[in-house]
């Protein structure tokens, strides 16, 4: 599903020495220090860290919302930095789908109406806006609640249109902010499990995201510490993951059968990337 | 394409979202709808005003001259009455030496006792005028004959009366040939002239007796009789060609110095419809004066509704940031959003302006039964509508279109 627009080898993503700095009064504060980074086609990446990592800056950086004070960044091989704001709209309209936290739908339009928003500012497509975002909605499996309006909707069907309407435009790099974070867990692993459907049809993803459960779908896991790159692992051989994942199961075993502890059944409640490697 | 199909969602959007707020809607919106019933109604009113007066100033005649005797307001001391008045000279020296006027009649008018049979009127006006009149006023006899170039060559006792006096005098319906007595002289009644309703406007009542004799025969009347002149220039556009003709001819045959004053005037409808368009032009532009207020306030109103929107709407407008809306965009949609707000109000106000119209035209007042909203009035009403709503909404979609994004989106 993704667009082949430029060499499919080359990065979707190519951060150098990234540094921002956001001026406070007097005060200077360095919310990155010099990131690095590259996304390549298809990947699903997950941005951890705790609040004061720069992880939001980052995310603004990567979705065109904010620019760098200095440092490359690349989106498929064009340069962003330094460009007007109207280009950088243009950007984020038709390279990058955004998913927020707290769906931000429009109250009163319907489904329809909110995934064909990004489509009313592109230059591209309008004639056939209704086909595309009928289409973005089936994927998300919505086709038969299309005419409803956000507050007839559940909390995880809401956050399927929120994602529809970002893949709509066929974006590069879909941009997900604690996606799970005003949901159930029951919620959040559906919504999950269609970013795994998604990625598998070839969708480039990135989830911010503080929870390590959610990280744990990821391939792979980039943490910020203090505006820098704590570390930048595939899910499988990421040691702080791999712990959490430990700590989870022994936790789980205790849960389930506090007599037998080890019952190989109960890790199948966490079902993670990770299976392949215990 | 995408700025026209922008327009017509952002207009919808607009309408979808003053619906749902129909109070607030109205409440905003109120200064507006004032304003414009208020432009609508005045000119609809001057409109009808206009059609009444031009009618009523149409039927006496566009190429109608008066010229009569007047003393100069400044200067009353200086002239006598005897200077001043028209002399039978002068009425001749003018039909002489003005070209420009095609013809004219003398009057003299005087009241005086009438009686027919043992019915007695002791103010009648009567008034002495030649046979040129029947043109220059266009009225006609109904009965019997008009006056001829020889009644008032050999100044015959004969006389016209209009319909009114036939019925006031207790006379047939065909009067001619029976006599009446105007001071105390036997006059044979000729031919009955149609009563002509004088327009209350125009200092007439309802319609009165009215009896006319010859010119000549009415001199007789009275010694030095006070005279004014009703003529009739050849075209409507000749009436300052005839009052420089006029002008210069009396001045110099009364011996006026250039530094005297006129001692006659001269007047025609042309002047009264001049007038009437300087007043309706004062008027409408105090009107305009207070629409003017009152759109100011009511843009005010769309000022501070549109300011509301946008903080209540910062989340929103985050949203569409980040989805790819440019700034221009954003401004662009709060901008119509607050033109099509005052434009509803222009509506609405509109709706209430054809419906007071309406009513003024089915309310039997003669002045403004005429009134009605010409095609201009709605484009200007709408126009300053909507340019209320660009200058108004200008400042709260500066402020929609410069909102940061990520601010926005993190706004409470």
């Amino acid at each position: 599903m993704a667009k082949a627009k430029y060499n499919p080898d080359a990065p979707v993503i190519r951060i150098r020495d990234l540094h921002k700095v956001y001026r406070i009064g007097p005060e200077k504060v360095h919310a990155l220090r010099g990131v690095s980074l590259d996304i390549m086609r298809n990947e699903f990446v997950a941005i951890m860290g705790s609040s004061g990592s720069g992880k939001s800056t980052l995310m603004n950086i990567l979705g065109c919302l904010d620019q760098p004070s200095h440092g490359v960044y690349e989106l498929n091989g064009r340069p962003t930095q330094k460009i007007g704001t109207g280009a950088l709209a243009r950007v984020r309209n038709e390279e990058i789908g955004f998913v927020f936290q707290s769906f931000e739908l429009l109250p009163r339009e319907t489904a329809l109406k909110n995934v064909k928003l990004p489509l009313v500012y592109s230059r591209r497509h309008w004639l056939s806006a209704g086909r595309m975002a009928k289409e973005a909605l089936r994927r998300v499996g919505l086709a038969d609640r299309m005419g409803h309006k956000p507050n007839q909707l559940s909390g995880g069907q809401r956050q399927r249109v929120a994602i529809a309407r970002a893949l709509v435009n066929q974006p590069s790099l879909l941009l997900a902010d604690e996606p799970t974070g005003n949901l159930d867990s029951k919620t959040s692993e559906e919504i999950i499990a269609l970013f795994k459907i998604l990625h598998a049809e070839g969708q480039t993803i990135i989830i911010v995201t503080h929870e390590e459960d959610i990280a744990g779908h990821a391939q792979r896991i980039v943490r910020l510490r203090d505006g820098s790159i704590l570390s930048d692992h595939r899910t499988e051989v990421d040691p702080i993951h791999q712990d959490y994942l430990q700590r989870s199961l022994q936790i789980a075993q205790k849960m389930v059968s506090p007599s037998s502890p080890s019952s190989p059944s109960s890790a199948d409640i966490l079902a993670t990337p990770a299976e392949a490697t215990s | 394409m995408t700025l026209i199909r922008l327009i017509t969602q952002t207009v919808f959007l607009a309408l979808g979202q003053m619906w749902s707020n129909k109070i607030r809607t109205m409440l905003t919106t109120l200064g507006i709808v004032i304003a414009v019933i208020a432009v609508i109604c005045t000119v609809a009113a001057m409109v009808g005003l206009k059609q009444f007066v031009l009618g009523e100033l149409a039927s006496i005649g566009a190429n109608k001259v008066w010229i009569f005797p007047r003393m100069p307001p400044d200067q009353r001391d200086r002239f006598s009455f005897r200077q001043i008045r028209l002399t039978i000279e002068q009425v001749d020296g003018i039909a002489a030496n003005s070209p420009s006027i095609q013809r004219l009649s003398p009057i003299m008018q005087i009241n005086a006792p009438v009686q027919y049979e043992d019915r007695v009127r002791p103010f009648v006006s009567v008034q002495g005028i030649k046979p040129e009149w029947h043109e220059i006023e266009q009225r006609f006899v109904t009965f019997g004959r008009t006056f001829t170039a020889n009644d008032d060559k050999e100044r015959l006792q004969v006389c016209l009366i209009n319909d009114k006096g036939v019925e006031e005098m207790g006379l047939d319906s065909d009067p001619t040939g029976d006599f009446i007595l105007i001071e105390g002289r036997r006059f044979k009644i000729v031919g009955v002239v149609e009563t002509r309703n004088v327009s209350p406007m125009l200092g007439g009542d309802e319609s009165q007796t009215e009896i006319f004799i010859p010119f000549g025969t009415g001199m007789m009347l009275r010694d030095e009789p006070r005279l004014y002149i009703v003529a009739q220039t050849f075209t409507a556009d000749q009436f300052e060609d005839a009052r420089a003709e006029v002008r210069f001819y009396l001045r110099r045959v009364r011996n006026l110095t250039p530094d005297d004053p006129d001692t006659f005037g001269i007047e025609s409808i042309e002047q009264a419809r001049q007038q009437f368009g300087i007043i309706a032009g004062a008027l409408t532009t105090a009107v305009g004066g207070l629409v003017g207020i009152s759109l100011i306030v009511g843009g005010i109103g769309i000022m501070n509704i549109m300011l509301v929107s946008v903080s209540e709407r910062t989340r929103e407008i985050g949203l569409r940031k980040a989805v790819g809306a440019r700034p221009e965009v954003i401004l662009l949609q709060f901008l119509i959003e607050a033109v099509t707000l005052c434009m509803v109000g222009g509506a609405i106000g509109l709706g209430f302006s054809q419906a007071m119209v309406t009513a003024a035209r089915f309310s039997g007042i003669e002045l403004i039964k005429g009134a009605e909203i010409p095609a201009w009035a709605v484009i200007l009403a709408v126009g300053f509508s909507a340019a209320t709503g660009v200058i108004f909404g200008m400042f709260p979609a500066m402020k929609a279109a410069r909102l940061d994004p990520i601010e926005a989106l993190r706004h409470e």
